[in-house]
């Protein structure tokens, strides 16, 4: 049991803190407002090695390792939520289930660009009647000669808006149920593939999440990732690493409100003191402080377990649980020390508190990881 | 890329030890855990026996006769004693937190040599005394007083919730050394059990740890060595909180122990209790639960785990630390005993199933060494200061 960093972490850290401080922050709750998708920051980061992270040089990554990832997504969502999950998306959700079920040709024509940044990607499992039980999904894929043919409809696609390649997940069989969804990689120009405008929503409101719609979408065979059938596996393999990267965004998020909320306790005055002088108020912040960190040991503590190359789809909903949870709690006391002030778009943490809530939903909600945490304990 | 950085894995050392822990705690201590209880017997002879394993020096050096183990390796002994039996856990780790480890810090080497080299080396066990019947959280506040009589120094007053009084053969005490001073007029000393004027009173009866002794102890007169004093006059302020930040760890820990053992029995009753045509594990109801204690179970770990660790590394932040798990740990494990024991239903009211026990020893350590209100005032202080 230790946990200090290697200095190569820290360097990365504090790194993307400057970023973070210097480019990300600056437009954050413009972006909130707008809703506009921040594809310069995505490049700009994606220089500084945050395409991939976790990504070996030798495909356009940084090299470093997962607890390295989850630094840098909770710099930049520290600051930025929207630009979290972007980070978060196209790292674990697009670039990490090609480097592990990719085959050379593949690795080498699309995890290269998309670690590098050159290219944006996205992933596309969920669907209208398909949220939680993903297995359930309708999207179609029919063998013709050497090409797959698409149809169906996604939806809630973080990057969306402006992703270059898409994972798509289909079935070639729906009476297969799980065991006929296949995974393709499919560019987001291909003829037949449409995609929505701007979703607005409560929070995270600049990550471009959209729908996507297949129409006669031709894929050639090449493009398809692991066999026929695999693709549930590959999705299932993908969220625990996509886990860790919300968690961390969400330890993020609450480090984020934690310190507005410290220095504002320390300005405001009230009853002739800094509000910081009362017990009702150092309450809140010690809670906050405690829960942060414990979100941020538990979020190191499934990196760390996948960077043994063990199993760790237990430590994932771990982590991904009690950090959104802690986000909800902790974002809310950050709102509530600043009163009414925090119920302005004035202060970040309006939005902070609306960017956490997402945080128990998507990769697979707060009662999905339950499951999957009794499951292991109860099966244990 | 190297990861001999941030590691969750235990030593070899640090496991061996935690599986002798967890071997002598299911043979030896589990058998009698509920009888003791019952009882309120103290556990004298697994007190012998834990000493002999080096459990009462755990963390002192070789050169003073104890074990020579890091925080990490206290904090697992202390985890897995908890788990069977949450009294022992507790007369362990007081003796070692808060009666060694002020004397190893603060002590004169004539002291460590007759003192700590006895309770380290497991023939003696150790007791603090802070509490008063009149101030808990209000250190300052206590009426004890010590003063220097030629070469010793004359104790009078009284110290209530002593763990381990009467057993004890080494009690760390503050006193009042200057009537007016506040907290700098508070300093610590060394007082062996056999000291003229030292007594103990009528044992406590407890909603819980019923095997662990707690009494109140009374100085009347009572003359110690001017060589007793630990530090310097006047540091006992210091000394007594530097040694409750180092002792959370433990309380921690055991606290830790406790939310695994409930953790445990609720998944086994889970899955052997059967309503509705189907065990209640198989009901989400029961199994939302289940997965929310584990969950906290292992924040409730990493947090006391990386506090010994900070310990260990000398980290200067590891005191907030230190409250943070003593915080989370025991607040957590007080959910953990709630929700087993609405996991068990009515069958977790009696006395039959262990739940009914740690449901009521679990209450204690959100209370004693820091109450979580004193805990969320030294965190938010540390905090503020930046």
């Amino acid at each position: 049991m230790k946990i200090e960093l290697l200095e190569e972490q820290r360097l990365l850290r504090d790194t993307v803190r400057r970023f973070a401080e210097e480019v990300v922050a600056p437009r954050a709750r413009e972006i909130d407002e707008s809703g506009e998708f921040p594809l310069g920051f995505f490049k700009q980061a994606a220089e500084l090695g945050l395409g991939g992270v976790a990504v070996p040089e030798e495909y356009g990554g940084a090299g470093m390792d997962t607890l390295a990832y989850c630094l840098a997504i909770e710099e930049v969502s520290r600051v930025c939520a929207s630009s979290g999950v972007i980070l978060s998306v196209n790292n674990s959700l697009v670039c990490d289930p090609l480097l592990k079920f990719g085959n050379a040709e593949q690795k080498k024509r699309w995890l290269t660009p998309l670690a590098s940044g050159q290219l944006l990607g996205c992933f596309a499992l969920t669907e209208p009647g398909a949220g939680s039980d993903a297995g359930s999904l309708r999207t179609t894929a029919r063998r013709d000669g050497d090409d797959y043919v698409l149809n169906g409809n996604k939806v809630f696609i973080t990057n969306g808006t402006h992703a270059d390649v898409a994972l798509v997940f289909a079935t070639v069989d729906l009476e297969k149920k799980h065991r006929g969804i296949t995974a393709f990689i499919v560019p987001m120009d291909t003829p037949g593939f449409s995609r929505g405008g701007h979703e607005y929503k409560l929070g995270v409101n600049a990550s471009g999440t959209t729908e996507l719609a297949f129409q006669d979408m031709r894929v050639p065979a090449p493009q398809r990732l692991g066999e026929e059938g695999e693709g549930f596996k590959i999705a299932m393999a993908t969220l625990d690493g996509g886990r860790v990267g919300i968690s961390a965004q969400a330890v993020g998020i609450a480090r984020g409100a934690l310190e507005e909320a410290t220095a504002y306790a320390q300005e405001r005055q009230q009853f002739g003191r800094p509000i910081s002088d009362f017990q009702a108020i150092q309450f809140y912040l010690a809670d906050m402080s405690t829960e942060v960190d414990a979100a941020r040991l538990l979020t190191w503590k499934a990196a760390w377990t996948k960077d043994q190359g063990r199993r760790y789809s237990l430590e994932a909903a771990q982590a991904k649980l009690y950090s959104s949870q802690m986000a909800q709690r902790v974002t809310n006391l950050a709102l509530q020390i600043h009163g009414g002030y925090g119920y302005t778009k004035e202060y970040n943490v309006e939005r902070y508190f609306r960017d956490a809530r997402i945080t128990e939903i998507y990769e697979g909600t707060s009662e999905i990881q339950k499951l999957v945490i009794a499951r292991a304990v109860l099966d244990a | 890329m190297t990861t001999d950085s941030v590691t969750f894995a235990l030593t070899q050392e640090q496991e061996l030890l935690r599986q002798e822990i967890r071997r002598f705690g299911e043979e030896r201590i589990r058998p009698g855990t509920a009888e003791r209880d019952a009882k309120r017997q103290f556990p004298a002879d697994l007190v012998r026996e834990l000493g002999e394993m080096g459990m009462l020096g755990s963390f002192i050096p070789e050169r003073w006769s104890g074990a020579g183990f890091d925080m990490v390796s206290y904090a697992v002994a202390i985890e897995e004693l908890a788990r069977v039996c949450p009294s022992v856990a507790v007369t362990i780790s007081v003796s070692n937190s808060v009666c060694c480890w002020p004397i190893l810090e603060y002590g004169s080497d004539s002291i460590k040599e007759t003192a700590l080299r006895e309770l380290a080396s497991g023939k003696a066990l150790g007791g603090f005394g802070l509490s008063e019947p009149g101030g808990g959280s209000d250190v300052a506040g206590m009426k004890t007083s010590a003063r220097r009589d030629g070469e010793e120094w004359v104790l009078d007053g009284e110290k209530a919730w002593i763990t381990n009084a009467g057993f004890a053969r080494w009690y760390v005490v503050v006193a009042k050394t200057t009537p007016e001073g506040g907290s700098r007029g508070l300093s610590a000393f060394v007082v062996p059990a056999d000291a003229p004027g030292f007594s103990v009173g009528s044992p406590e009866h407890k909603l819980g740890l019923r095997a662990s002794r707690t009494a109140p102890i009374h100085f009347t007169g009572c003359r110690i060595p001017a060589g007793n004093l630990l530090g310097v006059e006047g540091q006992g302020f210091k000394i007594a909180m530097a040694t409750l930040d180092h002792s959370r760890v433990g309380i921690a820990a055991q606290s830790v122990g406790i939310h695994q053992r409930a953790l445990e029995l609720a998944v086994g009753y889970a899955r052997d209790r059967r309503q509705f045509g189907k065990p209640i594990a198989e009901h989400q109801a029961i199994q939302m639960k289940v997965a929310q204690m584990a969950t906290e179970l292992e924040a409730g770990r990493v947090l006391t785990r990386a506090a010994a660790a900070l310990a260990d590394a000398g980290h200067n932040d590891s005191g907030r630390f230190a409250s943070q798990a003593k915080l989370y740990a025991s607040e957590a494990a007080n959910r953990a005993c709630w929700e087993s024991l609405q996991v068990h239903g009515g069958n977790g009211f009696s006395d039959e199933y262990e739940i009914s026990r740690l449901y009521r020893d679990v209450r204690v350590t959100a209370i004693y060494e820091g109450t979580s209100e004193m805990q969320r005032l030294v965190i938010a202080r540390r905090l503020l200061r930046g």
